[in-house]
């Protein structure tokens, strides 16, 4: 039996309301790539924040063997004494200082009072060369492309004596030619230096080439790993691991009412906020009708929350063009508050970051989006406000004590239920929900469809951006399917699968690749 | 016991301001220095402080919106105390004109900041940094360096005078404040009774009756009290009445109006309150007008004091301002204070420096405990919201 470099076993990591991991095992031998793979929110970068440290032993539980002994880090500085590197999706240099700099950040050479620059500069070029950048060490990380941002990351690894390298997301913002670079790289430093590396990633033909064995991880859980040469190694079949659950009864069912176009956007195209000249999403046309629930599809960076964010009041993007028509009458929409009045409502992704306020109460979060309606001549009528707000309490079934506490202080899925409640509370005629469940637990979820399926028989329309495809195909009337900014599909649910979806993403980026080269 | 509790937690720099209050006097009498609670001293100290409530009130807003502050307010307070003083004085104009024209003065200045600061999104701090020395700069020209005085007395009756006015005798004095005193009281009093009437008609929560009416009751006899106190030495100032006026609409403002909420909103989470359909941008405008208005406002009050409109004057006042809305439980990253909370935190400043004064505390070491009060009321705080997330 070959030696495994690290062992994980049984993990289990909770987050308040939600079993983020679920009886993880994962066996990776010394000098391979493995890769992980998983739908969104799978638990993939959980799994690597647990073995890094970044959630400290005792926060989780299960056992870490890494080179035959346990492991019990507490920081990330324990887990990197041990030559375990993660570099993040996002990653984490800092652009006003140089490569040198940035490569022995946190280890300088020298002394405390001394830093050697000389030996940095030295040693710096050393892993430079390593990894195949020919950059001076000078310059300065921000002059620099991300795809040699990525190999600074790697040349910093190396500097730390690296022997598990963890990457999550990669290539996610690279181009094909500096993606494939970067995977030669990790090919070469398994070959001459005999590094282990974890690769997280999206993209199953970079996967399917580089690695040596897949373990999928679904719902917190590792259902399987392939292994190079036994098992099948085609995107298809990753997929049926990444995706194949039974829906089962976890969708609520509804009596389906079709009724009149409601909302129609039409070649709507949105820039970037700081560079004019790039297009985000291009050219997109969609519609939704009363009492129907559309879905739009897409792998993350699609530019789906871009396109819903630049149609609600230009809160995302530079220039727009396109049509926007509500009911059949052309409307235009400059700000929120237009959107808002125009009975557009946006319930974001993103519910603590720009959903909610967490330090206020409940009852204020409910009627942030329209105070006109418990006001007069802008004085507040409280108890109107409290009222509004114990009736929202109610019918979303949001589990709290009272509706004056704190929305910090509520789960995940509650939270989502405030967010709701605000917006529905604005009275919208289209509800646009960017990832309704991201991060709540099965139970939560059944009660927020409940409340999707409750609000389109009022003849509401609601537009379902969804990384979860389960939860689209459960859900939906009707998908679009968007990649790289572009719609690159419609279906009906009818003829929906996840298969289906996910090889219209994987070919329209093929397309895209042939079309480009 | 987790009712004890939550009081003490909700109340702490209330309760805070009344033990020190008690320490001060315990201290001041058994020094044989008098008393805090002295009639005349009890005026002293509204006089004294009532610049810091004003510009406390001003400054709440400006840290509701994210923790931002205005460096420029004593540099405003200077200017506009000196445009006041060439006005009346030196060009011997109407009185209501050359208040109107101060006023205008302080709202056109804080339009520049808000407008710098909401539209152009420069930080605050540095705005209000360079609008420190550029109004104080401002202020020294139109002076030249001198100090202008004294005002007419048709200025000086505005801002400096009693009520009741021409009193004979003592006994008029003390009749008329706790008659004042006491209707304020059953104006409270019947306010409460009809709210919670309407609340429990409506069938919402309402407090135990205990713990309404004990709160009635504590307010009540702190106004008589004060009624009686004042009554003792010359009478209601008509600075406390404006001070009172001002605390009471910008009390109401926050915490009853549409614009007063967004305030909240945007401190709590300005990404959030964009996305709801706040326009943040006004809001932040609004608070920076305001604030140099309030400052204008506290101008006239200081010019009238000092009888003079000096170079100097207004020194620190800022400092003193933001001080005592920290203290009042105001968070340093906005979102959460009330103007009743800046009150109590100005007050107690205004305790500290008041007590210290009389028992004769050398005035290094005052500025030393004033720092570490200041400190250790935002660690508390700090701490507070630490352990209520942790848990």
């Amino acid at each position: 039996m070959a030696e495994f470099i690290l062992e994980m076993q049984n993990i289990i990591k909770e987050f308040p309301g939600v079993k983020a991991l679920d009886d993880v095992n994962l066996q990776v031998e010394k000098g391979e790539i493995h890769a992980l793979v998983g739908e969104n929110g799978a638990g993939k970068s959980t799994l690597m924040n647990v073995l890094s440290g970044i959630y400290p032993y005792g926060t989780y539980q299960g056992n870490i063997f890494y080179s035959g002994e346990e492991c019990k880090f507490k920081t990330i500085k324990d887990s990197e004494h041990k030559g375990i590197v993660i570099i993040h999706q996002e990653l984490a240099l800092v652009p006003y200082l140089s490569i040198a700099e940035n490569i022995f950040l946190g280890n300088e050479q020298g002394s405390m009072f001394n830093i050697d620059w000389n030996t940095t500069h030295d040693k710096a070029k050393k892993y430079l060369d390593m990894v195949g950048l020919k950059e001076k060490t000078t310059t300065l990380i921000k002059d620099i492309g991300v795809g040699k941002q990525q190999l600074v990351e790697i040349a910093k690894a190396l500097s730390k004596d690296v022997k598990l390298l963890i990457l999550d997301e990669p290539t996610a913002s690279l181009n094909e030619n500096d993606s494939l670079k970067l995977l030669e790289l990790l090919l070469k430093l398994r070959e001459e230096k005999g590094i282990t590396s974890i690769i997280i990633s999206h993209k199953l033909n970079e996967i399917s080439y580089v690695s040596d064995k897949i373990t999928i991880i679904r719902d917190g859980s590792t259902i399987e790993t392939l292994v190079k040469g036994v098992d099948d190694f085609s995107e298809p079949r990753i997929i049926k691991g990444m995706v194949g659950r039974e829906l089962e009864d976890r969708f609520p069912k509804r009596e389906k009412y079709i009724g009149d176009l409601s909302l129609e956007v039409k070649n709507w195209t949105v820039y970037h906020p700081v560079e004019p000249d790039r297009i985000v999403c291009n050219d997109i046309s969609l519609n939704v009708h009363k009492g129907e629930i559309v879905g739009i599809s897409g792998l993350m960076g699609a530019g789906r929350t871009e396109f819903a964010m630049s149609i609600f009041g230009k809160s995302y993007g530079g220039k727009t063009k396109g049509s926007i028509t509500m009911n059949g009458k052309e409307i235009h929409i400059k700000n929120v508050k237009d959107a808002i009045n125009n009975k557009i409502a946006y319930v974001t992704e993103d519910r603590k970051g720009n959903g909610l306020i967490l330090e206020n109460s409940i009852k204020i979060n409910t009627t942030l989006t329209k105070m006109d309606k418990i006001s007069h001549r802008g004085v507040i009528d409280t108890d109107k406000e409290l009222q509004v707000a114990k009736e929202f309490k109610e019918k979303l079934n949001t589990k709290c004590p009272n509706v004056e506490i704190n929305v910090g202080n509520l789960s995940g899925g509650n939270q989502q239920k405030v967010l709701l409640s605000k917006w529905i509370f604005a009275d919208p005629e289209v509800l646009i929900m960017d990832e309704p469940t991201r991060g709540i637990d099965v139970g939560a979820k059944y009660e927020i469809y409940r409340i999707m399926n409750q609000l389109v028989a009022e003849g509401k329309s609601i537009i379902m951006i969804s990384s979860e495809l389960s939860e689209i195909l459960g859900m939906c009337d009707r998908v679009y399917i968007m990649n790289e900014g572009r719609l690159v599909g419609e279906m009906d649910i009818a003829d929906a699968s996840q298969e289906a979806i996910m090889s219209r993403i994987l070919q329209s980026s093929k397309e895209e690749k042939e079309s480009a080269s | 016991m987790t009712r004890v509790k939550d009081f003490i937690k909700k109340n702490t720099m209330f309760l805070a301001l009344i033990f020190v209050m008690i320490l001060f006097q315990v201290l001041i009498t058994s020094a044989n220095k008098g008393s805090l609670f002295a009639p005349t001293n009890i005026t002293n100290l509204i006089n004294q402080n009532s610049y810091v409530l004003i510009l406390a009130t001003g400054m709440l807003l400006c840290i509701l919106t994210g923790g931002n502050i205005d460096l420029s307010v004593g540099s405003v307070v200077a200017l506009v105390g000196a445009i006041a003083g060439k006005l009346i004085v030196v060009m011997g104009m109407n009185v209501y004109l050359s208040i109107f024209i101060c006023l205008l003065t302080g709202i056109a200045i804080g339009a520049i900041h808000g407008y710098m600061i909401a539209y152009i999104r420069i930080p605050p701090f540095i705005v209000t940094l360079a609008g420190m020395m550029l109004w104080r700069g401002v202020a020294l020209l139109i002076l030249d360096g001198l100090t202008i005085s004294p005002f007419p007395d048709n200025y000086l009756f505005m801002f400096t005078s009693y009520l009741p006015l021409n009193p004979d005798g003592k006994g008029v004095i003390l009749a008329t404040t706790l008659i004042v005193g006491g209707i304020l009281c059953l104006v409270y009093l019947a306010m409460e009774i009809l709210n919670r009437t309407k609340k429990i008609r409506k069938g919402y929560d309402v407090n135990t009756a205990i713990a309404a009416y004990g709160k009635v009751g504590v307010i009540c006899l702190a106004v008589l009290v004060l009624s009686y106190l004042l009554g003792k030495n010359k009478g209601i100032p008509f600075v406390l009445i404006i001070v009172l006026i001002i605390v009471a609409i910008y009390s109401y403002f926050t915490a009853k109006t549409v614009p007063g909420r967004t305030l909240y909103a945007i401190g709590g989470n300005e990404k959030a309150a964009k996305l709801s359909g706040i326009n943040t941008n006004r809001s932040l405008f609004m608070a920076y007008t305001n604030m140099s208005f309030l400052a204008a406002v506290a101008a006239l009050v200081c010019i009238a004091r000092f009888n003079s409109a000096a170079p100097s004057a207004g020194t620190n006042y800022e400092l003193d301002a933001i001080g005592a809305c920290f203290i009042g439980g105001a968070s340093a990253y906005g979102g959460t204070g009330t103007v009743g909370g800046a009150v109590v935190g100005a007050i107690f400043m205004g305790v500290l420096n008041n007590g210290m004064s009389i028992l004769g505390i050398d005035a290094n070491w005052q500025k030393v405990v004033k720092g570490l009060v200041l400190i250790i009321a935002v660690l508390v705080d700090v701490l507070n919201k630490r352990r209520a997330k942790s848990s």
